[in-house]
């Protein structure tokens, strides 16, 4: 009795897996089909063969060009936003000045704010400076809108840091940055690799301020990118499942290499409302 | 290490972005919607009519209904998630690979999970209706193209990218309890449903608590993946606030009023966040 209860469990939680995987895995299969397979056969046979060309010709008629705008402004943006972060929380943890309290409540504020409502003025603020349609605009947005979170994720291991180390430095005579950057941000760089990859995730998915503050196909990264694409694929199905997966694997690499990470970071960004 | 210039070289850029790029946008917003304004010409102060309208306008209170009803379902989906997570915490063997499993929706874009959605919907070629023709049902509702049963249908995709999540919440917590406790349980006899409702969901609570914040504020600010599966249609029935709000301002060229809407948004967020606080708030909090 108690045995057929615990298969019964197993089955369950089988189920559940199934369902989260198998949409991807099919929307692989049919990446490496063309629209004859696609639309004669059965949704779940395997492609009789694989039509890697798909990838191919989606990269070179545009992806390609969406994906690398996705690298360079997802990483730039990281930069800024984890050093900018960890300088915030030395000073909250570290330096002792009046308004600390009430500027670490205000990034706390920061993280409950729903975006939606700050992105016309946003929007017609980078008109206002001839920043439309620029890149760095995008780059500016995800930094300031990261800060919050990656602040709150840092602050917890900049607690726990030993004082002892940097009271020891001051003595021989070691300035503030060298204290900073030479002995606290190596020290945290366990807590910056979740950072990393928590920022990595939202930068790399985000979609509405790109395609609010771009127009042109040479800036737009890869979310609002295949939102475009698709538009004009709309029929050719082995197209439109490359151009996913293709969107999708940096993230799903970097799951497969670094899962803890990413568990670690996500459950520290539950914060985030 | 406490002189002023040093702590504003360390604090101050950070500080200047939240502020410059969060928060006077939002106090903008609401000035904004005092104005009648077409996003390019000269702003016109016009005071509350913007608000006002907003409160007469059946679009608006129609948007926000739906945004109301998926932060329902939401909310009550806690319970399913709840429960996997009670059964993958208890020696289940590889219940750390499959929680993995279960996150992975959670990593993706909500362009791409939309996208693959309306793939899965598709009436024709759509594995959703393939795999129910394969149990024998005839005639399935054309899903993301029926009024009646679009919101029911966007909501599966929204269970689909989230339970990984919340599943991974819980299982922490779950994990968090000291085995001694429920020990002494089962040496007292207790069923494993006792334990799991008397004992590991009372200690748990706390977490259940800001779930269900995380839920509902999350689900009014639902926007990325209605916005690619539908635009808010069929004729308005999956708009939801956000939406709607994205759509005046920047389709119909409305920027006044679709602030006073962002705004508007904005206050709603955080009257419910309060209201849910208040509501699940309890007088004492159980310890270990």
């Amino acid at each position: 009795m108690k045995r057929v209860g615990y298969i019964l469990l197993y089955v369950c939680l089988a189920v559940v897996a199934v369902f989260q995987v198998f949409p991807i895995l099919w929307l692989f299969l049919f990446s490496l089909k063309n629209n004859q397979e696609i639309f004669s056969k059965s949704p779940f046979s395997l492609p009789t063969e694989f039509r890697w060309e798909n990838y191919m010709k989606v990269w070179d008629s545009g992806i390609g060009g969406y994906f690398w705008n996705s690298v360079w402004i997802t990483g730039v943006a990281i930069v800024f936003t984890v050093l900018l972060a960890s300088m915030a929380a030395f000073a909250i943890t570290r330096m002792k000045w009046k308004l600390s309290k009430a500027v670490l409540g205000l990034f706390m504020v920061g993280l409950m704010i729903p975006i939606h409502s700050s992105i016309i003025p946003l929007f017609n603020m980078f008109l206002k400076v001839d920043m439309i349609d620029n890149p760095w605009s995008i780059v500016i947005t995800y930094t300031a809108y990261n800060l919050p979170i990656t602040l709150m994720i840092l602050l917890g291991f900049y607690y726990t840091l030993p004082r002892e180390i940097e009271e020891a430095a001051i003595m021989d005579g070691c300035s503030v940055h060298r204290i900073f950057f030479r002995i606290i941000l190596p020290m945290t760089v366990p807590v910056l690799s979740t950072t990393v990859i928590i920022n990595m995730i939202y930068n790399w998915n985000e979609f509405v301020f790109v395609n609010t503050f771009i127009s042109s196909d040479e800036y737009k990264t890869l979310t609002v990118g295949i939102q475009n694409f698709i538009g004009q694929y709309m029929t050719d199905w082995g197209a439109i499942g490359a151009t996913l997966i293709i969107s999708m694997l940096p993230i799903l690499l970097a799951f497969l290499f670094f899962s803890n990470k990413v568990v670690e970071g996500i459950s520290s960004s539950a914060v985030k409302g | 290490m406490s002189n002023k210039w040093v702590v504003g070289l360390y604090i101050l850029p950070a500080f200047l972005l939240i502020s410059i790029f969060i928060f006077i946008p939002l106090l903008l917003s609401g000035y904004y919607g005092l104005m009648d304004w077409d996003g390019i010409g000269a702003m016109k102060y016009i005071g509350m009519e913007n608000y006002f309208n907003a409160i007469r306008d059946g679009l608006f209170w129609e948007s926000a209904l739906h945004s109301f009803l998926l932060a329902l379902f939401s909310t009550v989906s806690l319970i399913v998630y709840l429960a996997i997570s009670l059964v993958l915490a208890s020696k289940i063997k590889g219940s750390n690979v499959l929680r993995k499993i279960y996150l992975i929706p959670m990593l993706l874009s909500s362009v791409a999970i939309a996208q693959l959605w309306i793939k899965v919907f598709n009436p024709s070629n759509g594995i959703l209706n393939s795999i129910l023709a394969f149990f024998g049902v005839e005639n399935p509702p054309a899903w993301l193209a029926e009024p009646n049963v679009v919101l029911y249908a966007i909501f599966i995709p929204i269970l689909w990218q989230y339970a990984g999540f919340y599943i991974l919440i819980y299982y922490a917590a779950l994990k968090n309890i000291p085995e001694s406790i429920v020990e002494a349980a089962r040496i007292d006899g207790a069923t494993p449903l006792q334990i799991a409702y008397k004992i590991k969901l009372p200690l748990i609570m706390g977490v259940v608590k800001v779930t269900i914040v995380l839920a509902v504020v999350g689900s009014l600010k639902y926007f990325d993946l209605i916005y690619v599966m539908t635009g808010g249609g069929p004729n308005g029935a999956s708009e939801v606030m956000a939406s709607y709000m994205y759509k005046l301002a920047f389709s119909s060229n409305d920027f006044g009023y679709g602030s006073a809407i962002g705004f508007l948004l904005l206050l709603i967020t955080l009257v419910v966040t309060v209201i849910v606080r208040k509501v699940t708030a309890s007088k004492e909090e159980l310890q270990y």
